[in-house]
């Protein structure tokens, strides 16, 4: 009887469960379809890519909840992540600190729009603490001493940059990133501008072949680094550099002026025409007062918004999201140590919003 | 030993088969034999199920394997098996080349293991034989144990707060360049974190020495050294190699601490201070940004690499076991 009695429990049990399994498959099945046109049930929106405009959109998004009521999930996990998982439509939008490569437009298929949300600076910070004069670095030294050319502080040609400084005699400690980041995008495509060397040897790119340093994740990974050894120069964001107190070295630009890295000295360089579709390099720049080492960072949206089911009332609010972001969210860059858009950027980005388009005619009206 | 009755045979043969026939004769409706009906399906049923979990573990290593190796053919045809030798690891020109990290994690993963082993001994022999018992082998034990439970993060935070300054300190010393992180100080931790699995092991084998043999050699007159190097560690020899390459393969195989102290270049490293890099360090770094099909790939077959020299070490370790236990 017990065992007849135990047998029965045991056929309930696994009927029991398996109802229970099917039922929430059932379920689950029902979630994925929703998710699959991008709704959950409180209507966020969904963003991910760049870890560089991380703290800029934290602050936009938030303020843009309480003023707006839409709530926006950002994931930050990378630029390169952004655009994957745009291409897969598992986000809104995604962030990037450098625009769609041939292979990453050509996997993406349609037209994707990039709408320039705010700008960066990439500054070179070391670690002299016997220093009292801020370095000035030339572009040619620059290239030569993360070439592995320039081996030590007292170099001569470091000299000639800095007349009159009494430079360290020990040996330079290259920090870089290990893994890939739209901050290196920027540095390497500012070296490839100003030495044929670096272009031909190392090129641009978010990873690269490093020919000497150490490498650290992220920027705190890299900030770690240049604080931990002395001797050590590395590049980093703006932001990072400024809230870590760290010191950071000026920079010749085009016009031949060592320019210091700021937020004004960032819009400065960003204060030029821009082609239509949004994607230019900010490195280099022809603006007397402009820090050399600048990119844009964009937002970037699928076209034609009819994709996946969505509806056009998502479409629509993501553009007035995005809108925002140019217009008002900008007031929010300069606390936090980003470059406001200059007005020839917000005016490109305007127009590229209303190139938008939900089944063919434009989302904004 | 077969038992008959009435046409049906009952069978307690080691090689049990599930009987077809539920036809039971009147006279078979005994409470006995319904048990041993039961008993029969019962034991078919549970060899049953421990060969599908069994068979289930081996369907997902092969799974393993395959998807590696199906993910990693875009690197295999624009690389070829050069790239187990290729020294350049180019993301801007899709030059991809294992040979660096290969280099680096042998490195870090043999020089812990070397490291590491002194201290390992120490304590299996101390807690097999000195101290089998009693408070301070708890405190011993426990705290051994504690090592291998930290998460590797934390090693990797403890490296690069307290480890490097001290490594870089030395490095002034010696005039070297004072990166501080390095070959050096990565193996340094891995040490640390695989001393847990060779001491453990050890100590199981170390107590499990049979007493007679023990005694024996102390009534001849041994010391209790002469008994742990003549009669002791004799016996367990394949024992001990087997702690010893449980502690490789987690060496080899660590990520998050290695990453955060070995430097992370592609160049190969020139001395033991010098900075490198380990195949699981370049997937964890590279991975989330890997934008082209060959570059994603070519991680791909990094891990396909380490996987496989995780398979060559452990068939070679077991090889060895294999001559120690015939000797």
């Amino acid at each position: 009887m017990k065992i007849k009695s135990l047998k029965l429990a045991g056929i309930a049990l696994a009927l029991g469960s398996s109802v229970a399994l099917f039922s929430c498959g059932g379920n689950g099945s029902q979630t994925t379809t929703s998710t699959d046109s991008t709704k959950t049930s409180e209507d966020a929106m969904l963003g991910a890519g760049s870890t560089f405009d991380y703290p800029l959109f934290s602050k936009m998004f938030s303020e843009y909840n309480k003023s707006n009521g839409l709530k926006v999930n950002y994931q930050s996990i990378g630029s390169g992540g952004g655009i994957l998982q745009l291409t897969n439509k598992t986000v809104d939008f995604g962030a990037s600190d450098a625009p769609l490569n041939d292979e990453q437009a050509q996997k993406m298929a349609v037209p994707a729009l990039h709408i320039p949300v705010t700008a960066g600076a990439v500054v070179l910070s070391y670690n002299l603490p016997d220093m009292k004069d801020t370095l000035k670095l030339s572009p040619a030294t620059l290239a030569d001493i993360f070439m592995g050319k320039i081996k030590k502080w007292n170099d001569p040609k470091i000299a000639a940059d800095n007349k009159g400084v009494n430079l360290p005699t020990n040996d330079i400690v290259i920090a870089h990133r290990s893994d890939g980041s739209g901050t290196t995008s920027i540095f390497t495509t500012y070296l490839s501008k100003v030495s044929s060397d670096w272009d031909s040897k190392v090129g641009k790119g978010s990873s690269v072949n490093w020919p000497a340093g150490l490498g650290g994740k992220g920027n705190e990974g890299v900030a770690g680094l240049i604080k931990q050894t002395p001797g050590a120069i590395g590049y980093i964001e703006l932001a990072y550099a400024v809230q870590n107190n760290m010191t950071y070295a000026k920079v010749q630009n085009k016009a031949g002026n060592f320019i210091t890295p700021s937020v004004a000295s960032t819009s400065a360089s960003a204060n030029v025409q821009l082609p239509a579709d949004g994607k230019v390099s900010l490195t280099n720049t022809e603006a007397a007062d402009g820090y050399p080492i600048t990119g844009f960072s964009w937002v970037i949206i699928y076209q034609e918004q009819n994709y996946n089911s969505r509806s056009m009332d998502r479409a629509s609010k993501l553009v007035k999201l995005i809108w925002w972001m140019i217009h008002d969210g900008q007031q929010y860059s300069a606390a936090l140590n980003y470059a406001p858009l200059p007005q020839a950027a917000v005016t490109v980005g305007e127009n590229i919003l209303k190139s938008a388009t939900y089944g063919g005619k434009p989302v904004m009206q | 030993m077969d038992s008959q009755s009435n046409n049906v045979v009952v069978t307690r043969n080691p090689m049990l088969r599930v009987i077809t026939s539920f036809k039971t004769p009147e006279i078979l409706k005994t409470k006995r034999l319904k048990r041993s009906y039961r008993q029969i399906r019962t034991e078919n049923v549970f060899r049953k199920t421990l060969v599908i979990t069994a068979l289930a573990i081996l369907v997902l290593v092969l799974g393993i394997l395959v998807t590696l190796v199906v993910q990693s053919i875009p690197s295999l045809k624009a690389l070829g098996v050069g790239y187990l030798w290729g020294k350049v690891w180019d993301p801007v020109t899709n030059i991809y080349g294992a040979f660096p990290f290969l280099l680096g994690t042998l490195l870090t993963s043999f020089l812990a293991l070397i490291i590491s082993l002194p201290f390992s001994f120490a304590i299996a022999i101390l807690l097999g034989e000195y101290h089998p018992k009693g408070w301070f082998s708890n405190l011993l034990k426990n705290a051994v144990e504690l090592i291998a439970a930290i998460p590797s993060v934390i090693y990797g935070f403890w490296g690069l707060f307290v480890l490097v300054p001290i490594v870089r300190q030395l490095e002034i010393k010696l005039g070297v360049t004072p990166y501080g992180i390095g070959i050096f100080t990565s193996s340094l931790i891995l040490a640390i974190m695989v001393i847990p699995y060779a001491a453990s092991m050890g100590r199981e084998m170390i107590r499990m020495v049979p007493s007679p043999l023990k005694e024996a050699a102390y009534g001849l007159g041994a010391t209790r050294y002469e008994v742990i190097r003549s009669v002791i560690l004799p016996y367990t020899k394949s024992g001990l190699f087997a702690g010893i390459l449980l502690s490789l393969g987690r060496a080899l195989g660590e990520t998050m601490a290695v990453t955060m102290v070995i430097g992370n270049t592609s160049l190969i490293p020139t001395s033991i201070f010098s900075p490198g890099n380990t195949m699981a360090s370049v997937i964890a770094n590279e991975f989330t940004e890997a934008a082209s099909t060959v570059y994603l790939s070519s991680l791909i077959e990094l891990g396909l690499v380490l996987f496989l020299v995780t398979v060559v070490i452990n068939m070679v370790g077991k090889r060895i076991i294999k001559r120690f236990t015939n000797d």
